[in-house]
């Protein structure tokens, strides 16, 4: 199998600037252009909900390479513009400036936008948070101690809320479930978030469903839930999950659903690729398809998907175990695997009272996660019964010292 | 090949650690990596720009 002349990665954040740095490190030397929606250099989104929205970093912090080693991968850099469409009978991809460039090889690294609530994109005082814009404008909101209201307790809510709480401002976080994070960690971890947003002085509203946002000349003041209760409040962020961009891949042949549906090479057809958040692609190891918005998978698949352009025949499946970290205040969350779906759930080292602890995840009898709350060693070291198969009772047993 | 970490940035994954396990260590307390060898041999290589390349903070650089 030939060399590719020319790679095209739509997108130039994380999973796009991995897979062009992995071509070249692996001796592509051929073109690769990488095209970014945004103005900035490739920049790094996990501080944009901690050091960027605290403060704590200047801005320039989030670029994830400096010039010199940005130059030294010889990119044909197209900033500023967004990939449109896409022939790939022609294999040709059409940016909003119009220019159109040719490739051999597509990544698609699109990356998600945040979802809405309907009706509220133009509202004044309504925050989403996915750019390192929207992370200045959050910034610039909590100064003056303002009431806000978080809509939604995934990883970005309950980061926001222990930030915000931290600058001085008067935090609700409303969550359509019954405790932050329960979907993903289950009750017994989701149940000491709520006490630890709780302890720092965060209103949890748990269970309810938010329905509109309240506007008054043109400015948002609050929020109303299903059964009529408002929240007054001078600001809203709205985390509520995303949506793949994807819309710009309609009428090319590159099947969607949710994502960019790929096989087990992240592959989606003949000379198109996707990683990172946009990719949804059949994971071997777990035997089912899976699509992860967390930053370690947009550098590994990044990096796979490079490979597997270089590699021909010898390409490989991409069955990592997926690692998430979060921190509030001050702890620090680590998931090694895929904890959501869980049907099995022990601690094995620390303890809940404690709030320093390591729990598994056990699905069909098998270990499936690993969960650390400051414990990172540990943590680390219980990564290894999900990386390898292991029974849920072997795992469990010998964690806690019985002898089975 | 020279390493060198921006601590500040570490977020404590490890994945410097899975990846290159004779270079990167974590510190028992806080999990911010531990560097073994700043100059390590040409046999880590690989495993060295592996692990820079894998960190979600982009706290490893390495020059060449």
């Amino acid at each position: 199998m030939s060399v590719p002349a020319s790679v095209v990665i739509a997108g130039a954040s994380a999973a796009g600037l991995s897979t062009a740095e992995t071509l070249r490190r692996q001796g592509f030397d051929g073109r690769i252009t990488l095209i970014g929606e945004e103005v900035h250099p490739p920049y790094d989104r996990p501080p944009l909900s901690k050091q960027i929205l605290s403060g704590t970093w200047p801005d320039e912090r989030v670029w994830l390479r400096d010039e010199a080693a940005l130059a030294g991968l010889a990119l044909d850099l197209r900033l500023g513009a967004r990939a449109e469409a896409l022939d790939t009978g022609a294999k040709v991809v059409r940016l909003s400036d119009g220019s159109l460039v040719s490739y051999d090889e597509l990544v698609i690294a699109t990356g998600v936008r945040p979802r809405r609530l309907p009706g509220t994109a133009d509202v004044a005082g309504v925050h989403v948070l996915r750019t390192l814009t929207d992370a200045t404008t959050l910034r610039a909101a909590l100064a003056g101690s303002p009431r806000l209201v978080i809509v939604g307790a995934g990883f970005l809510g309950a980061e926001v809320a222990s930030v915000a709480r931290q600058a001085g401002a008067q935090v609700t976080l409303v969550s359509d479930i019954e405790a932050p994070l329960s979907d993903v960690l289950g009750p017994q971890l989701g149940e000491l978030l709520v006490g630890v947003h709780r302890d720092h002085g965060v209103e949890v509203v748990t269970g309810a469903r938010v329905e509109e946002v309240l506007v008054s000349g043109g400015r948002a003041h609050g929020v109303r839930l299903a059964g009529g209760h408002t929240i007054e409040a001078d600001a809203v962020l709205v985390s509520i999950g995303s949506v793949p961009n994807v819309e710009w891949l309609a009428g090319s042949g590159v099947e969607v659903g949710n994502g960019v549906l790929c096989d087990q090479y992240s592959q989606a057809g003949p000379g198109v690729w996707a990683a990172g958040d946009v990719a949804s692609w059949h994971h071997p190891g777990l035997g089912e398809r899976i699509r992860i918005e967390h930053r370690t998978n947009a550098a590994e698949q990044g990096m796979a998907v490079a490979r597997n352009i270089l590699a021909g025949e010898d390409r490989s499946p991409f069955a990592p175990v997926p690692y998430i970290w979060s921190d509030q205040y001050d702890l620090r969350i680590q998931i090694h695997g895929l904890p959501r779906g869980a049907d099995a759930f022990a601690v094995t080292e620390g303890s809940l009272a404690d709030r320093k602890l390591v729990a598994l995840y056990g699905k069909d009898a098998q270990v499936r996660a690993a969960v650390g709350i400051n414990m990172v060693r540990p943590a680390r070291a219980a990564r290894a019964l999900v990386a390898t198969p292991t029974a849920w009772e072997t795992a469990t047993a010998v964690q806690e010292g019985v002898t089975p | 090949m020279h390493i060198t970490i921006d601590e500040d940035k570490c977020c404590a994954a490890g994945q410097c650690v899975l990846a290159a396990p004779e270079v990167f260590d974590q510190r028992d307390d806080d999990g911010i990596v531990v560097l073994l060898d700043a100059d390590p041999p040409q046999a880590q290589y690989a495993a060295v720009r592996d692990a820079a390349a894998v960190c979600p903070a982009a706290a490893i650089a390495v020059q060449e």
